[in-house]
């Protein structure tokens, strides 16, 4: 084989592989995202239907209620509020009146149904998505009173 | 005085380690042998400083020194004495000064270690190593010093983050960070060898035994780290493709395609200008993986509270880093002697593939984990990328290089026979197909995704397998470094078969338990007995028993913990975990679902885990098979090559 053709079929292989990740890249992707949505983007009507996304707040005081495995609370931005369910046992780090977020889909009757609860490391922290919530709503609070 | 004394010295190293990165690469390029000559005593008095520096740290944990705002908020008088030493690196300040200890750690051994290397060379590589180290102190200087006073100190600390107490993270980070930062090396050497021109066989040999022992740590600590999240975070995963586990994954991925790639640059002297490249790219996404962690631009599992001063920081680090390396490459590449002809079967062409499939995987990694980032800084709205994402491309990725495993060892340099090559193979393509129908239906149900992987781990083991018989036909024993990669790649066996195993067969479950009640997973029942009150050093333990039973035996009790400790807010869930060769079984507890917490209901979380430990153990055995590899004592001869600057000529 000649070095050009050699130098080619290596060329060709190497596109190749790259084409295929990148379409399993892109495939993947497509698929696997999921948006976040803070409380007053659901309240507004702005979540996905029918599909998996995030939403992330404060855990609202004394709204945790056990039934058995099931453990509904609610999430608010300090503006509105989503109730979620949960079934199954939640990190060690979830409680009330501190920052969670959470993974799911809308139910038909608007409630969210939580498929994951995210757990963080460190009681001080709060996730940037709970966090980007709650400043938007303080922003526009903000505005409305200028 | 003990902290003020552990600054001075830190500012005193980023002084000495100025001079090192400076004075050593201009004399190495004019030739002038007292200024080489400063490249070992000025490493060696930076290693000593940083030395005093962390002792001076660990010192102020070890007397409660709350006057240091850095040990008052990672310590607390109540912490055991062990938790208080590893606490030096439980946090951002003190992880960072740990970091800056490794990298000076690796020049000092690099400035031991290299007698046998041309003066100039180690003047050179200890000179990158030296400017990277100045960065990085700036770094601990500017945005986060361990050492700054609290004026009013308080009496006692707030300790140290439960999750981090305990034994994982004693080893985990130093490892992972020797890794890391062992990535400098592998890149300082590649920097050397840019700056002195010379790209050549010689230096791949010198990088080799650095870049694979750097390589070895990494493994470990990844290993390690994942362990750790099995066993203490009770989640019962042992990866979970967040952003932080990637930021450690990519240098790995890129760390290997590296080993492999040096290969050909060593014996062939081809792939030259690609291995500086990966060299490049190591280290740069060891920078990254920093960043990601530090930053807290993602939303992470992982993530601690951060500051993003410190991200721009290392980004811009970042950017000089990748910026001027690139720019001397592209300097120097097109000066670069092509490597030797090959034909389009042969080993190279094997390794070559093998680079292709880790880079791309580790590109879809990055993708993955950077996506929510561009989606944002493009006002896409703020998403995530989720794990099946990752193992949707992942996983593909990864299966022809299982396949190629087999083959690429055997196949010769420059030209190989591929009839012939397939011919020997036959007795192990027979071994994956009894592989792949027989032991998924041994294990339980037949399923086409674990067939797949135990039909390539059988071929694997038993082209493994052929191949050692083979060679220990032959006259002479083989080199230490061909049995390490025979090893390693056994161990990549192991952990195909343990992640293969897991994901298929694994039993979860959340359960409402009573005393007395029984549930059962995997063939093992675990019947509830209650949850006592416990006390431990600084914390108090609702202290669960569970009765493991097969077939109707006890086979041993099992008390997983709910602990409060008493500096902290959050409640830490110790899982039990009962481990063996085949399987482990798992139980944690959640929260107490009935007021009475010592006769009521429980919510419990129970696992059977067949082979979870093969994942480990095949890190383990790829660590192992790396070491072997470096000890080789071809390493250490002294290369007669390529002894440009003649040492000690001028003085």
């Amino acid at each position: 084989m000649k070095a050009r053709h050699k130098r080619f079929a290596i060329i060709g292989g190497g596109l190749a592989a790259i084409g295929i990740a990148a379409t399993l890249v892109l495939n993947a992707l497509d698929s696997n995202i999921a948006f976040f949505v803070s409380p007053s983007e659901v309240a507004e009507g702005k979540a996905p239907q029918g599909k998996i996304f995030r939403i992330g707040g404060f855990v609202k005081e004394g709204s945790i209620q056990r039934d058995n495995l099931t453990v509904s609370f609610v999430i608010t931005d300090t503006a509105k509020d989503v109730k979620v369910a949960y079934t199954g046992i939640l990190p060690d780090l979830f409680q009330e009146g501190k920052g969670a977020v959470a993974q799911g889909r809308i139910l038909p009757d608007g409630s969210f149904k939580a498929t994951e609860v995210l757990a963080k490391h460190d009681e001080n922290y709060m996730p940037p998505e709970a966090q980007h919530a709650v400043d938007q709503v303080q922003k526009a609070q903000k505005s409305l009173k200028q | 005085m003990i902290p003020e004394l552990g600054h001075f010295a830190l500012i005193l190293a980023f002084l000495v380690s100025m001079v090192q990165g400076i004075l050593p690469l201009v004399g190495a390029q004019r030739n002038r042998a007292d200024w080489i000559a400063l490249a070992r005593p000025t490493t060696a008095a930076s290693f000593l400083l940083v030395a005093v520096s962390f002792a001076c740290l660990t010192w102020s944990f070890y007397v409660n020194d709350f006057s240091v705002e850095y040990v008052a908020g990672h310590s607390n008088t109540q912490l055991p004495t062990m938790y208080r030493l590893s606490a030096v690196w439980g946090g951002h300040e003190g992880s960072l000064l740990l970091w800056v200890f490794m990298l000076v750690g690796w020049a000092a051994a690099v400035a031991a270690f290299s007698r046998q290397l041309p003066a100039a060379m180690v003047a050179r590589v200890l000179a990158v190593l030296g400017l990277v180290t100045v960065g990085l102190m700036a770094f601990v200087l500017l945005t986060s010093n361990p050492f700054d006073r609290l004026l009013n100190p308080p009496a006692e600390g707030r300790s140290l983050n439960p999750l981090l107490q305990d034994p994982g993270l004693i080893y985990h980070p130093p490892l992972l960070y020797m890794g890391y930062v062992g990535m400098a090396v592998a890149y300082a050497f590649a920097m050397a060898a840019l700056i002195a021109g010379q790209l050549d066989a010689a230096w791949a040999r010198w990088s080799r035994p650095w870049t694979t022992v750097a390589w070895v740590f990494l493994t470990l600590g990844i290993a390690l780290g994942s362990w750790w999240a099995y066993y203490e975070l009770g989640w019962g995963g042992w990866w979970f493709w967040d952003p932080v586990e990637n930021a450690s994954f990519m240098p790995w991925l890129v760390a290997t395609a590296l080993i492999h790639s040096l290969a050909v640059t060593e014996k062939r002297g081809g792939f030259k200008n690609w291995t500086v490249l990966l060299a490049i790219a190591a280290f740069s996404l060891s920078l990254l993986g920093t960043f990601l962690v530090r930053s807290g631009v993602l939303t992470s599992v992982h993530a601690f509270a951060t500051d993003p001063r410190r991200g721009l920081f290392i980004l811009m680090l970042l950017a000089v880093v990748v910026g001027g390396s690139l720019m001397l490459f592209a300097a120097r590449a097109p000066k670069v002697s092509a490597g030797g002809r090959f034909e389009l079967v042969s080993r190279e062409t094997f390794l070559l593939v093998n680079n292709v499939l880790l880079v791309v995987a580790c590109g879809a990694v990055l993708l993955g984990t950077l996506y929510p980032l561009i989606v944002d800084a493009f006002g896409g709205g703020k998403i995530s990328v989720g794990p099946p994402y990752f193992n949707a491309v992942f996983v593909p990725i990864m299966l022809p290089l299982l396949l190629l495993i087999a083959v690429g060892p055997v196949a010769r340099w420059k030209q190989a026979d591929l009839a012939d090559m397939l011919k020997n193979l036959w007795p192990a393509a027979v071994v994956a197909v009894v592989a792949g129908i027989a032991l998924p239906m041994a294990a339980g149900q037949w399923h086409a995704y674990v067939a797949l992987a135990l039909a390539l781990v059988g071929w694997m083991v038993a082209a493994l397998v052929m191949q050692t018989v083979e060679r220990l036909r032959k006259p002479g024993t083989p080199t230490p470094s061909w049995w390490g990669m025979q090893l390693a790649h056994f161990g990549l066996a192991a952990f195909v078969v343990g992640v293969a195993m897991v994901s298929t067969y694994q039993d979860e479950r959340d359960v409402r338990m009573e005393p007395g009640e029984t549930v059962s997973v995997g063939g093992y029942t675990f019947k509830f007995l209650g949850v006592r009150e416990s006390r431990g050093p600084n914390y108090t333990a609702d202290r669960g028993t569970f009765e493991l039973l097969k077939d109707g035996k006890v086979e041993r009790m099992l008390h997983p913990e709910k602990r409060a400790y008493d500096t902290s807010q959050m409640p830490m869930t110790e899982a039990a975990i009962d481990a063996g060769f085949t399987r482990d079984v798992y139980v944690s507890l959640g929260e107490a679902l009935t007021p009475d917490k010592e006769n009521g209901a429980w919510a419990v979380r129970v696992y059977f885990k067949p082979f979870v430990d093969w994942i480990w153990g095949g890190c383990l055995l790829m660590a192992i098979g790396g070491l072997m590899a470096a000890s080789d004592r071809r390493y250490r001869v002294r290369a007669k090559a390529s002894a440009a600057v003649p040492a000690g000529a001028v003085a």
